[in-house]
């Protein structure tokens, strides 16, 4: 698997930087495609964006982890969604427009679905998951949707402004 | 290796109450299970780690590393699955089993359960049977699993359910806010709803504490152990008699048989991969529906070419477990309290007696939803991703209710579990081969729940909803798994007598779930726990009467 990914990082070498700073798998070229189709996914309003949360965090290490077959899979459509943006507006992802960035996203979800429906996974696994794998810095997705976080256990059962039973 | 009466494989939901009512009986028993025993240290809430959500990997096993299983769809395409995806069916592989990490909703199966075929008459292309016991058979043993583990809960609300001699040990929990907004509901349709039983404690019973109702409940192991399994019940009391020894780490490879055809042991290989032989008078396999089966396919021998118990191509056969059906209903008010468990409140009305129906199934509110359980469970219209998404997360998550329930489920002979010659796991044991469907009557009985939880759901005020009906092509087994191993009275149609004893073996057992006939419209772990106390007990008459001495 390592050595197949290794193959597939050489072949596709040329479309992205190969300077890593600080990644396990991703490149910097890698990571800023990656980046524009994790907040488009989540997107920044009154809450972070994706990659403001630490999706990319997340999904780099799973990338050497418990995703490492998904390797192949994401280069490809890293790739793939560059080439889209490039074929269209004549820029790499990153560089396009917010707008453009959307309309490749649209795009790249109907042409390449595994690879969209992965990284949507991923995303969103990075994002709502447990802070401790990464994502979800400071479980902001968590105090977004209003729940406390560290919990108090027990607490509402005793609190007598919550108005509970017990 | 030392001669022992008894070797009982696996140590989930049935395997320890073996263990322990042998080990008190006087036998001496040796307990294999091929995972850990996990402790309160190992119980961190991970929602992507652990038995339920599984993106990360299973918290309690198997690992992903070299145990493989492999399906084949209605298609025909045969594809490998790693434990933590969902078409491997898991359950889990440590000491206490599923009943570490469960929900722990404890359910008694309704009579009619017992009697499906006479009741409803089987549908065409369909395996339904009657079990060779009945629900008054089971009572006392109902009765003894929900006092020994601990259930809570309170059944009087409902005149659904079997007759009982004792209510259960415990109360149930305090209401959620969920129970207070669909328990007037229920009424106002004319249903009967009740507090769910779980194998909780609400108070201290059996030397622990009650629940602190935190949000992280199945799917996890509980940190104050209030969450009652085999691990923290009948497996300490098994090696408190000092007869019963605990081989965690252990893979049973096959079940050995002697010229005559009678159990003589079982190799396994050891917590250091060491292939071992432990010798006895008796086996109990408790390995749940899919390993039982692969473990009889896999004990070969000159008498038993196809697997101890196979004579008649039945192990394996009639695989099934639970599709659930329901339905999520939006509100305009937060129904979130962050008061675990969070399932609460349950209806058994729509279990039997629908006109065209063979069955139904018990609806009840679903436990905490973390966040990560909604991504793929908002209003109708909600995008599936952007800026849209993330409004409807935040817009929904405190404001729903789900309520949905395991189908009875049509037991088909066509699922089933063979073994796979190709692939093999990382002690080179050939691995479940899992097949076939579901009946199509499991997805007619879905669809009317599914409208049934939806009116439930709008009655109680819901703006929206959405129907969670689930029709995937491929078998369901997973949590619930059961079935390959049908206990019957014609060894012609089934694999074990109403002993759990296999037909032509006298020696060897398989008390799990297995054995069911049928799975019910319920979670069912308490009838598998309330059938090894059954057999277990037969067993004990037996090999008092020297009936099982070679």
């Amino acid at each position: 698997m390592i050595a197949t990914a290794a193959a597939g990082t050489a072949l596709l070498s040329g479309c992205f930087s190969s300077h890593n700073a600080g990644w396990e798998f991703l490149t910097d070229g890698t990571a800023a495609t990656l980046k524009a189709i994790c907040d488009q996914i989540v997107p920044a309003d009154d809450f972070p964006s994706a990659s403001q949360a630490g999706v990319l965090t997340y999904i780099d290490r799973q990338l050497t982890r418990h995703y490492r077959r998904h390797q192949r899979t994401y280069l490809a459509g890293l790739e793939q969604a560059n080439r889209i943006s490039r074929e269209r507006f004549g820029a790499a992802l990153e560089s396009a427009s917010p707008q453009q960035q959307l309309a490749v996203v649209t795009a790249l979800e109907s042409q390449n679905r595994a690879f969209f429906s992965l990284v949507r996974e991923h995303t969103l696994e990075g994002y709502y998951g447990s802070p401790r794998h990464g994502g979800n810095r400071d479980a902001v997705s968590w105090r977004m949707l209003g729940i406390d976080e560290p919990p108090l256990r027990g607490r509402a059962q005793y609190d007598l402004r919550k108005g509970s039973p017990s | 290796m030392k001669h022992v009466n008894a070797v009982v494989i696996g140590s989930g939901a049935a395997g320890g109450i073996v263990a322990k009512e042998l080990a008190v009986a006087g036998l001496s028993v040796v307990l294999l299970e091929r995972g850990p025993w996990y402790t309160a240290n190992d119980c961190r809430k991970d929602d992507l780690r652990n038995q339920r959500t599984t993106m990360l990997g299973n918290a309690f096993g198997p690992e992903d590393e070299g145990n493989p299983r492999v399906s084949v769809d209605a298609s025909g395409t045969t594809r490998t699955w790693l434990p933590s995806e969902g078409g491997y069916q898991n359950n889990a592989a440590c000491v206490g089993g599923g009943t570490l990490s469960y929900g722990g909703q404890a359910w008694r199966y309704l009579p009619q359960d017992f009697r499906m075929k006479s009741t409803y008459g089987a549908p065409p292309g369909s395996s339904l049977e009657d079990w060779p016991i009945t629900y008054d058979d089971l009572e006392p043993f109902y009765e003894k699993a929900e006092y020994e583990i601990g259930v809570s809960g309170d059944y009087s609300g409902t005149p659904f359910h079997g007759p009982r001699r004792r209510p259960l040990p415990m109360p149930p929990l305090p209401p959620n806010r969920e129970f207070y907004i669909l328990e007037p509901a229920a009424k106002r349709l004319g249903l009967h709803p009740f507090h769910i039983p779980m194998t909780r404690n609400s108070v201290p019973y059996n030397g622990r504490g009650p629940c602190m109702r935190c949000r992280w409940c199945v799917g996890f192991a509980c940190e104050v152990d209030a969450k009652n399994g085999s691990q923290n019940t009948v497996i300490p009391t098994a090696l408190a008699t000092g007869n019963c020894e605990l081989r965690t780490e252990c893979m049973a490879k096959e079940i050995l048989t002697d010229d005559r055809g009678r159990a003589r042991g079982v190799a396994y290989f050891d917590a250091r991969k060491h292939l071992v032989e432990q010798p006895c008078d008796l086996v109990v396999v408790s390995a749940c529906a899919i390993e039982s089966a692969r473990l009889l396919l896999n004990s070969k021998s000159r008498l038993f070419p196809n697997g101890i118990g196979n004579r008649y191509d039945m192990v394996g056969r009639n695989l099934q477990g639970h599709h659930y059906t329901g339905a999520v209903g939006f509100f305009d008010y937060d129904t979130y309290d962050d008061i675990g468990p969070g399932g609460s409140i349950a209806i058994t009305d729509y279990n039997h007696g629908t006109p065209g129906l063979c069955g139904g199934g018990m609806l009840a509110n679903e436990f905490i939803r973390l966040p990560i359980h909604m991504i793929d469970r908002l209003p109708q219209g909600t995008p599936r991703w952007g800026l849209g998404h993330k409004q409807g997360m935040r817009a929904a998550y405190k404001r729903n209710i789900q309520v949905f329930g395991p189908t009875q489920q049509i037991p088909t002979a066509d699922a089933r579990v063979t073994l796979d010659h190709t692939v093999r796991d990382k002690w080179g044991i050939p691995v479940a081969r899992i097949s076939g469907n579901v009946h199509p009557h499991t997805f007619e009985i879905g669809d009317v729940q599914a409208q049934r939880a939806e009116a439930w759901l709008k009655e109680a005020g819901a703006i929206s909803t959405i129907k969670l009906s689930n029709k995937s092509t491929s078998v369901s087994a997973g949590q619930h798994q059961a079935g390959t191993c049908r206990m019957g009275n014609d060894p012609k149609g089934s694999v074990v007598d109403r002993d759990c004893r296999i037909h032509d073996v006298d020696n060897v057992f398989v008390i799990d779930g297995s054995v069911h006939v049928n799975n019910g419209g319920f979670n069912p772990v308490l009838t598998i726990m309330a059938i090894a106390y059954m057999a277990s007990a037969s067993l004990v008459r037996n090999w008092k009467g020297t009936g099982l001495k070679s």
